[in-house]
């Protein structure tokens, strides 16, 4: 039976990414946001999953206005790094697990949730961003990935309580698979960040590690926040922050299980315009 | 009944919502194709006769060749689709993003190394943060005298 180990939340900002190709890693800008992520490599390859189920936003790239599915699953063999107008980050291709995204896809789906099933999609720094934090640059991934995009660039957006109650049902569907796989679920995309208009720039430091508090303690509680809480006190973009909601869900202490461990927690402002939050639970 | 809209009163904060998106459909679909390095290309050879290949209002096109984004976020387009003409630019986010304020360069990334834009007044219209509409533009966008 495959069962879910940890979960790992992060930001995904795209200038992290830039960073790492255009070798800046050792300005000290950047080294204080990369020195919260030393532990995590490590911790990654002590804690090597057989799979990885990456919750991220596609950011307009293999979704234009014409499709805009709210919850996407991929089950391809392999997803190419987009080029996102700079040309294509220089990381590996993703490679997918398509019998255990197409079991979870089964799973999911008969159990009320309502997936996009996509074989061909591209992906954008909102994957490859945490990959290559938690991985580090590699000439090829040390897992395969299961990619799953949830729409937060046009309302309406899936509801935090959604969200949580959508990990519980990837749970069940992880643990309902006959392999014996390990398999980390991410949530990504955050913290507080706002990237338009005259409130652009906007961080909100204690709100931000409230809601890591409460992530770790009293998600429950926390998923039922209204969007518009996001949006006031976190940034427009700020909303991103539901899809770890989708990761915190599938840990085993919702269904009645062990609390999780915090092995890692980190937070820094900023990284261009965003405050970088990020967790790993364990389970036990 | 009319789109539930509880956002409307934050300031400095148009959300993508399906109003917004209609509005701006062709305007973020002209954005998407900026992703093919061709046609990045085409774009930077002749702006205004690429525009033209699109059913865009003139005032998305007047918006997009002043490299404006407040006006381009006005007219209907979305963030992350008009990421795609700065990248196309070779611009950062951070630069994109910092041209809506007024501020210049400099002084948007030391407020964010000086930990961001305050919440603090910017949480609804009506209270008197930096963000609020009585105080832009920002920076010395304000010197100028001018929207950013």
């Amino acid at each position: 039976m495959a069962r879910i180990t940890a979960s790992v939340y992060t930001s995904h900002v795209p200038a992290i990414g830039a960073a790492l190709d255009l070798g800046k890693t050792g300005e000290p800008y950047w080294q204080k946001v990369f020195a919260g992520y030393e532990f995590s490599k490590q911790w990654m390859k002590e804690n090597k999953p057989d799979v990885v189920f990456l919750v991220y936003n596609d950011h307009a790239t293999a979704f234009s206005l014409e499709l805009i599915p709210t919850f996407a699953i991929g089950t391809a063999a392999e997803f190419q790094p987009a080029d996102e107008g700079w040309g294509p980050r220089p990381v590996p291709v993703v490679k997918g697990h398509p019998q255990l995204a197409s079991h979870i896809a089964q799973s999911v789906i008969q159990d009320d949730f309502d997936l996009t099933i996509v074989n061909r999609m591209d992906v954008d720094h909102g994957l490859t961003v945490p990959m290559s934090l938690m991985c580090g640059q590699v000439d090829e991934w040390p897992c395969p990935v299961i990619p799953f995009a949830v729409n937060v660039v046009q309302y309406p957006v899936p509801a935090g309580r959604r969200c949580f109650a959508l990990g519980q049902a990837i749970r069940r569907a992880v643990e309902s698979y006959d392999e014996p796989l390990k398999v980390q679920i991410w949530g990504t995309g955050g913290m507080s960040h706002q990237l338009q208009g005259s409130r652009a720039g906007l961080i909100n430091r204690e709100w931000d590690n409230a809601f890591l508090d409460r992530l770790i303690a009293d998600p429950a509680g926390l998923s039922q926040m209204p969007h518009i809480e996001y949006v006031r006190e976190a940034g427009s973009e700020g909303i991103e922050l539901v899809m770890w909601l989708i990761a915190r869900g599938a840990m085993a202490d919702v269904a009645g299980g062990a609390r999780p461990r915090v092995a890692h927690r980190f937070y820094h402002v900023p990284a261009s315009n965003t405050a970088v939050g990020h967790l790993i639970l364990e389970n036990a | 009944m009319a789109l539930h809209k509880p956002y409307i009163d934050i300031p400095g904060t148009t959300i993508f919502d399906a109003e917004q998106s209609r509005k701006g459909y062709w305007l973020n679909q002209f954005c998407f194709s900026l992703m093919k390095a061709e046609n990045r290309a085409r774009f930077k050879a002749n702006e205004r006769a690429y525009l033209d290949e699109w059913p865009m209002t003139e005032e998305q096109k007047q918006a997009v060749l002043a490299r404006d984004l407040n006006r381009c976020i006005a007219a209907g387009g979305n963030i992350y689709f008009l990421a795609r003409i700065g990248a196309t630019d070779g611009k950062s986010f951070q630069q994109m993003a910092g041209s809506m304020t007024g501020m210049s360069e400099e002084e948007y990334r030391d407020m964010m190394v000086a930990g961001g834009r305050s919440i603090e007044g910017n949480r609804y219209l009506g209270e008197d943060g930096n963000a609020q509409p009585q105080h832009q533009p920002q920076g010395s966008g304000a010197a100028k005298g001018g929207r950013a």
